[in-house]
């Protein structure tokens, strides 16, 4: 039986962009709910740092957030719309159903996998995923880890890792160096960025950080990279892997927001082409810590009816999508990484389909229902855009619900 | 190859049996389709293969096409995931029970086998079922597919005898002697097979078929939790009542191990999104019949459409005045099953030889009203 609760303004994610849209919602007297699957607020970067925040701009917000008057509703996944300005979501095993006059998508990103050989193995894992996993408790004092991929988040789980007690052997990023320069360079403009870098950088040591190499082929306890000319041998405990970051699109696209080159469209004010639907953070793109900020704060000022706050905020938005313009033509992933799948590689993981048996097939729907590539617990999540890269086939539509959810919980009143 | 071209539109799981049926007698066949191979209907289905005792021409159809079915069993890749899990049919009181020994005379009569079970060897059979209820009939030899690789295996069978698929541009107009595209070519032929499901009535006007929605539900994988497709007795009440919307207790095993759930069956809506309040009331459905269901990750929902006779039965056949187009569609809730049955049908209609089983029952004429001639 499904309980019911009903928002003015209801925020779905509490990271960055969620927390600062949440804030900026409440400051003008609406009635604002946040919801997001964490026992806490944070989101990715932030995760479980309630208690003891890492940076004071982490600490400023955590305490904004206690200090606003809002709902929360923590551990508590949303499943999809089941009606005009009603969600349904679930709270630990049970249906609620969240009603709104106005909503703002807040729901962040998720790790890239490409497939390579051995990424399946269970020594192998998402560099943002192995994070969560030794804040969450995995010991790691002593182990060896590679963290391999492309992007900022690379730096970011390497110096956590190391805190915490880890072997970082080497950071393999498969950008080339001329660009990190030059996007190093470009820093100086961000000058908040470029602090954020030099610390990670300093509490680096003596972890080698090479760049353009890339993983090619992971076994137990080791990994093999190339930079092209050469490929060689790196024995590690861990592998830690990304390639960049997915938008949380689902809810959006359920919800029948457009899309925007693979992200949720937005107008200034942040309103997606649904009325009263609003979207903040990387939903709308990949951008970063600043950007996903700003963009929440204009988002709950707008939901609020506060168009004036929300036009204040409009330049600091500019200059953090420039950072975030840099970020994408520096980390753009070089067609070897794209093709590192062989005809055995697995692709999707839960329904247990390789590389070749995808291959032929005209597009995404013909694939899925041939092979069923997608169609397992995690609904393409993993796989899906990864088929995106190796295929160029993209997902058009996503079916509810957007979490696997007890069928009691579709059984209603 | 001595006999002629034909154009088959809709690559639907029947339109590549039609196909595959005619390439073996020797036509040079073109299948011609706007959207992948087994994407319509044919994707959202469940797969069963049952024998029906609903009516005399259905249970002929069902029957036919299942010796079919079991023929073709043996070259059927995995991916089609046949398997011959039996069907359960659950009384839920005495009354039922009534109607399952009139079903068993039924079966009986006709040299079926099925058997009856009592309350206790129904939850032997399946312990996840609610205790108390009465009873049910066993169909051993029902079976069960993965429908949309079961059409790719037919349509590859076909090309392999030398057919022709052209698979991305829409069929706009079925003319004189064949098909136009959306892209303007032209295609001639001998004769037309429209198989085009439930939008078989834009090419062919005054079909006398309408659109049946109903919901699927997919959970993760449990397997050994369910050994055969089992059915509420009510699911016929179901699926011929009234114009009312309506559910029924329906779930299948896979043999991932995951269950598949339906059903719904809803007139006139042409908007594949879920519906919510019928979603509820086949889930609460369900549950009425097997609570534990209720426990199982449900990873995914999604609709489908049904093409609806007037009296229930497909519409296979010669067009009442249009030579050379055949019409091969409204097979409801049954199209996977008889599949088989309607490309025989159609092959020995088109090659001008005795039909298998008697045709008459499905002929168009029975429904179609007649347009005035130009
Ligand atoms: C795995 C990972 C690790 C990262 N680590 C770092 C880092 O260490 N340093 C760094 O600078 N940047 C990091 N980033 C990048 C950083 O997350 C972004 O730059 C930015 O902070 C994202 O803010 P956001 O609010 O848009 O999204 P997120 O922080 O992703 O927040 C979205 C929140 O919404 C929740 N959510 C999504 N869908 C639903 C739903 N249907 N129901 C309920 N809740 C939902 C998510 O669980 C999440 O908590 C990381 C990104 C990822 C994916
Ligand atoms: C929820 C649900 C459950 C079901 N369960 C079962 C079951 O358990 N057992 C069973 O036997 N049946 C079941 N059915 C019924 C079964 O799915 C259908 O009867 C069957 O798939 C019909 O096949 P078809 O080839 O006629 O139609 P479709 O699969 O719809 O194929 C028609 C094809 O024609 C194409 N087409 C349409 N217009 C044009 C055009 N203008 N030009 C070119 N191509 C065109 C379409 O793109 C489509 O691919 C179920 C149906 C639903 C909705």
């Amino acid at each position: 039986m499904p309980s019911s609760r009903a928002f003015d303004i209801l925020v779905i994610g509490a990271g960055p962009a969620g927390m600062a849209a949440a804030v900026a919602a409440a400051s003008s007297g609406s009635r604002v709910g946040v919801v997001d699957d964490n026992p806490g607020p944070g989101g990715q970067i932030w995760r479980n740092e309630g208690h003891k925040p890492s940076t004071r701009e982490a600490a400023a917000w955590f305490e904004q957030i206690r200090s606003s008057s809002l709902d929360y509703l923590y551990a508590t996944q949303v499943l999809g719309p089941i009606g005009s300005g009603v969600l349904l979501a679930e709270i630990s095993g049970c249906a609620v159903e969240l009603s709104y006059d106005r909503l703002i998508l807040a729901t962040g990103a998720r790790e890239l996998f490409l497939p390579f050989p051995g990424w399946t193995l269970p020594n192998v894992f998402g560099a943002g995923g192995f994070q969560a996993l030794v804040k969450s408790g995995l010991p790691i004092e002593g182990k060896s880890v590679v963290v391999a991929g492309s992007g900022p988040l690379l730096l970011a789980v390497a110096a956590y890792l190391k805190r915490h007690g880890a072997d970082v052997r080497l950071v393999a990023e498969q950008a080339p160096i001329g660009k990190l320069a030059r996007f190093g360079l470009g820093l100086w403009r961000e000058p908040g960025k470029l602090k954020q870098a030099i610390r990670l950088k300093l509490s680096m040591g003596a972890t080698r950080y090479k760049a353009g190499c890339w993983p090619v082929a992971a076994e137990v306890g080791a990994v093999t990279l190339s930079n092209g000319p050469k490929t060689w041998r790196e024995p590690c405990d861990y592998l830690a892997c990304g390639f960049g970051l997915v938008p949380n699109t689902e809810l959006a696209l359920a919800l029948e927001c457009s899309m925007a080159q693979g992200f949720v469209g937005v107008d200034t004010l942040q309103r997606t082409t649904i009325p009263d639907v609003f979207a903040a953070g990387e939903i709308t793109g990949i951008g970063g810590l600043d950007l996903s900020l700003v963009e929440g704060q204009i988002a709950g000022h707008s939901a609020a009816g506060d168009e004036v706050s929300a036009r204040k905020l409009f330049g600091r938005r500019e200059r953090a999508r420039l950072f975030a313009r840099g970020l994408d033509r520096t980390f753009a992933l070089r067609d070897e990484v794209q093709t590192l799948a062989r005809p055995d590689t697995i692709v999707c993981r839960c329904e247990d389909v390789c590389y070749s048996s995808l291959a032929g097939h005209g597009s995404w729907l013909e694939a899925k229902l041939q092979t069923r590539c997608g169609m397992g617990a995690c609904q393409g999540r993993v796989c899906g855009a990864a088929v995106g890269i190796l295929y160029g086939w993209t997902r058009t539509s996503v079916r509810p619900p957007i979490f696997p959810t007890p069928l009691g919980n579709l059984a209603g009143t | 190859m001595s006999e002629g071209r034909v154009v088959v539109v809709g690559a639907g799981i029947v339109g590549t049996a039609i196909a595959r049926a005619l390439a073996r007698d020797g036509h040079h066949v073109i299948v011609v389709d706007g959207r992948p191979v087994g994407s319509g209907a044919t994707a959202a289905g469940m797969g069963h293969i049952p024998v029906m005792d609903d009516s005399e021409p259905q249970f002929a159809l069902s029957r036919y096409s299942q010796t079919l079915w079991d023929e073709l069993s043996e070259r059927l890749p995995a991916s089609v995931e046949f398997d011959r899990c039996g069907t359960l049919w659950v009384a839920a009181d005495d009354e039922e029970m009534v109607e399952i020994d009139r079903k068993k005379r039924f079966y009986d009569e006709r040299g079926l086998p099925s058997d009856v079970l009592d309350s206790r060897a129904l939850l032997r059979e399946e312990p996840n079922l609610r205790p108390g209820l009465a009873g049910g009939l066993v169909l051993p030899r029902d079976q069960v597919v993965y429908p949309p690789c079961a059409a790719r295996f037919l349509l590859d069978e076909a090309l392999s005898m030398g057919s022709e698929a052209r698979i991305g541009t829409p069929v706009v107009a079925i003319e004189g002697h064949g098909v136009r595209l959306a892209n303007g070519e032209q295609i001639e032929a001998d004769a037309v097979v429209n198989a085009a499901g439930w939008h078989a009535a834009t090419l062919t006007p005054g079909l006398e078929i309408r659109p049946r929605k109903g919901h699927l539900i997919i959970t993760d994988r449990y397997p050994g939790y369910l050994r055969h497709q089992v059915l509420e007795l009510g699911y016929l009440k179901s699926a011929h009542g009234s114009d009312r919307d309506s559910v029924a207790f329906n779930v299948q095993p896979r043999r991932t191990g995951q269950v598949l759930l339906g059903s719904s069956r809803q007139y006139d809506i042409s908007d594949p999104k879920v519906d919510r309040p019928i979603l509820e009331r086949m889930v609460k459905r369900a549950l009425e019949y097997m609570p534990t269901l209720s426990r199982l990750s449900a990873i995914r929902v999604w609709t489908g459409f049904r093409a609806a006779t007037p009296d229930s039965l497909p519409i296979i056949g010669p067009h009442p005045e249009h030579p050379g187009l055949f019409l091969a569609t409204g097979h409801e809730g049954l199209g996977i099953s008889t599949s088989l049955g309607t490309a025989e049908l159609i092959a020995a209609q088109v090659g001008g030889r005795t039909s298998p089983i008697p045709p008459e029952p499905y002929w168009p004429a029975r429904l179609m009203t007649v347009t005035p001639h130009v």
